[in-house]
């Protein structure tokens, strides 16, 4: 056997005029949480689907878990589960006689089946709900449902589109402590996500803009391989010095965290805080401080999508 | 086995859903029971039973056996006589009734003067089926001229075999268990995969292991008992209401019903796998059942059309099925004798499956 859950080589993904993805080269390694990150529309669902063999791919080629796809997708269906970022399980039917379809169109037996329905109600906290139908959930208890049903079958990899857009923070803790649960036991896990906070828990991260891979490796391996230096401003006009700022050529960006500034300025400044202090101070206005910060993943993702725009 | 329990699973989740849809339901019973109701009573295309009254001012044998006459065509119904024509225009005139038959005193001596009427007949024409039927009830006047007299009976005499009382249910039902079923059938199956598609369901179906003639057969299982079960229900209520007779054996209709049930089915599941939306699904489904009531034989005698709608026709589950339901509850046909018309919807079976069955793929492009 592989190490390597997915491979892919130069996916692209064209509908009609739209490339949704483009030459995506991806390689996710077993038992291990692996990140998409990337705006909307930037081609994560679609490249998920191509995975499961949902969508035939324009071009490339895609062995998952050793199999060819989409070529021998069916062979894979056991082996995989697939947490749909739309709600996709059946609204008119209850909590539990979901689970019970899920576990009969996966073939279970009698005993296996009961053990596993237990053990996902337990796990994702559905015990209260099992009578309850799954179209009257809760944004977030519809998706530990949906997460619940596409575990039940113990699949060897598991995707799952945005599984969290809905869940409060609370549950988003449980909900990601559930998922290093099954990472321990052997599974594979590829996620796709729009929060940071998720994107620093995984393993590894893909960052995606349309269509592209901008960005590959450990949140870490990321934060200090950024090509940008963040400076910390702070100032008693801060949209009056981050709309001046952003005409600079050296910055990047400036976004605004309550009263203060945090700027991106090119990586080649010998003096990232004083070339900003100078800038605000040549213009008249008034300047608290500027320090050198260290980057977040945030960061990352806005100077990987920034750089790629720049090359455009 | 593992392909039984797949199947079992999709069956039994349609189930669930369908015993919660009470739209669907409700069509299951409602559809038949408004049907037969409509084409047996309301659609009653030959006509019968029209309110009339009489003003027979002349009172004679022969006056009173021209009225006879006309009431045992059935098409009127005496409900009144009254004395003069104004009463019989007043009575028109508030809707009470359609035909008013005016006899005047001379009537006698007028039957042989050829050069004028004898006897009016006042129509209310705002209706133009009520207009067709008096043309036969003026034939009936016209014979009673030619006999003077009366001294014999009249000539006038219908014969129309297999319904020798003209009464339109009996052509009716046996047809109609083919438009009902069409009508369903192809619905309910047509929406059924849009339905989970527009939901979203399809995509999760999709990934898991059912493979696709499963989900197909599951698809339709069920409703093959919702479609013997509407069947049920035509058949007794025209038993009950319009006394349709059984020539044939009843199983050998049940046998030929489940073939037509599967093939409508199947054409549903063909529209599902070419449409994207429910609304179209129900847009081609109204293309399919159009053609389908007017062209099949159910609404018009088959020899009786062009040559391309003939065409067309035959291309038409309903069509045949027609020829066979006919057969058997109305001349009391064997299978045997049917057989080709049974194997051509055997046909329609295999080919609409297997279409549908290439069209679906487990993809969402
Ligand atoms: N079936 C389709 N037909 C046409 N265009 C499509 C289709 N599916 C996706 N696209 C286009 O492909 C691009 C990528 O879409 P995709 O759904 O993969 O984005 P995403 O990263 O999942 O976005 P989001 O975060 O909003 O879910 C978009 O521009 C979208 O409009
Ligand atoms: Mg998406």
């Amino acid at each position: 056997m592989t190490e390597l859950a997915i491979r892919a080589q130069k996916l692209d993904k064209w509908f009609g005029k739209v490339h949704a993805v483009r030459s995506l080269d991806l390689e996710v390694p077993r038992s291990r949480i692996y990140g998409f990150l990337g705006p909307n529309g930037s081609g994560k669902t679609t490249a998920i689907r191509m995975l499961c063999g949902l969508l035939t791919p324009s071009g490339g080629d895609i062995d998952v878990l050793g199999y060819p796809i989409p070529e021998e997708a069916e062979a894979l269906r056991l082996k995989v589960g697939y947490m749909t970022q739309k709600f996709s399980l059946f609204g008119d039917l209850t909590v539990d006689e979901n689970l019970q379809f899920m576990a009969d169109i996966y073939t279970l037996d009698r005993k296996l089946k009961a053990q596993r329905i237990g053990l996902v109600i337990e796990r994702y906290g559905l015990g209260k709900l099992v009578k309850q139908r799954a179209g009257t959930l809760s944004g977030g208890q519809k998706q530990r449902l949906a997460l619940a049903a596409s575990t039940l079958h113990d699949p060897e990899l598991l995707f799952l589109d945005e599984p969290t857009s809905a869940v409060d923070p609370e549950n988003r803790r449980s909900f990601w402590e559930a998922l290093f649960d099954l990472v321990a036991e052997g599974t594979t896990i590829l996620v796709s996500t729009h929060y940071m906070d998720e994107a620093e828990r995984c393993h590894a991260l893909a960052i995606l803009d349309e269509g592209t891979l901008v960005a590959e490796g450990s949140p870490e391996e990321l934060q200090q391989g950024i090509d940008a230096s963040i400076v910390l401003v702070e100032s008693d006009q801060p949209r009056r010095v981050g709309k001046m700022l952003e005409q600079q050529p050296f910055v990047h960006s400036s976004a605004q965290v309550g009263n203060v500034l945090r700027v991106m300025v090119a990586s080649d400044l010998e003096s990232p805080e004083k070339a900003v202090a100078e800038a605000i101070t040549n213009q008249g206005l008034h300047l608290d401080y500027s320090r050198v910060a260290k980057p977040a993943l945030e960061d990352v993702f806005v100077a990987a999508t920034r750089a790629k725009k720049g090359k455009a | 086995m593992k392909s039984v329990q797949r199947i079992l699973a999709v069956v039994r989740k349609e189930v669930r859903q369908l015993r919660r849809d009470r739209l669907t339901f409700g069509m299951i019973v409602g559809i038949p029971v408004i049907q037969l109701l409509m084409f047996g009573y309301a659609i009653n295309m030959d006509v019968r039973n029209l309110d009339a009254a009489v003003a027979d001012l002349s009172s004679t044998s022969a006056s009173r056996q021209v009225v006879m006459d006309m009431a045992h065509t059935q098409i009127i119904n005496v409900i009144r006589q009254v004395d003069s024509a104004d009463e019989l225009e007043h009575l028109m005139r508030q809707g009470r009734i359609s035909v008013g038959i005016y006899i005047p005193p001379d009537f006698d001596r007028r039957l042989q003067q050829a050069d004028r009427s004898a006897m009016q007949l006042l129509v209310d024409g705002s209706d133009t089926v009520v207009q067709g039927a008096a043309a036969q009830l003026a034939q009936v006047t016209q014979q009673s001229r030619t006999s003077p007299y009366n001294d014999r009976p009249p000539v006038m005499e219908l014969r129309t075999y297999y319904n020798p009382e003209r009464r339109s249910p009996v052509n009716t039902v046996p047809g109609l268990i083919g438009v009902i079923l069409t009508m369903t059938m192809i619905l309910f199956t047509a929406v059924a995969i849009v339905r989970e598609r527009e939901r979203g369901n399809l995509e999760l179906l999709i990934t898991t292991p059912v493979r696709t003639p499963e989900l197909m057969l599951a698809k339709i299982t069920p409703y093959v008992f919702i479609g013997l079960i509407q069947v049920s229900l035509v058949l007794l209520l025209g038993q009950f209401l319009f006394k349709v007779p059984m020539a044939g054996s009843l199983l050998d209709t049940y046998i030929i019903t489940l073939v037509f049930i599967v093939a409508n089915l199947a054409l549903g599941l063909l529209i599902s796998t070419l449409v994207h939306t429910q609304f179209q699904a129900m847009q081609l489904s109204f293309f399919v059942l159009l053609p389908s009531i007017l062209l099949s034989g159910f609404m018009f005698p088959f020899a009786g059309m062009p040559r391309p709608a003939q065409i067309i026709a035959e291309a038409l589950p309903l069509t045949h099925f027609i020829r066979l339901i006919r057969g058997v509850m109305l001349r009391g046909a064997s299978l045997q004798e049917l057989s080709g018309e049974l194997l051509i919807l055997c046909g329609f079976i295999v080919a609409l499956m297997a279409l549908a069955i290439l069209r679906f793929s487990k993809r969402l492009d």
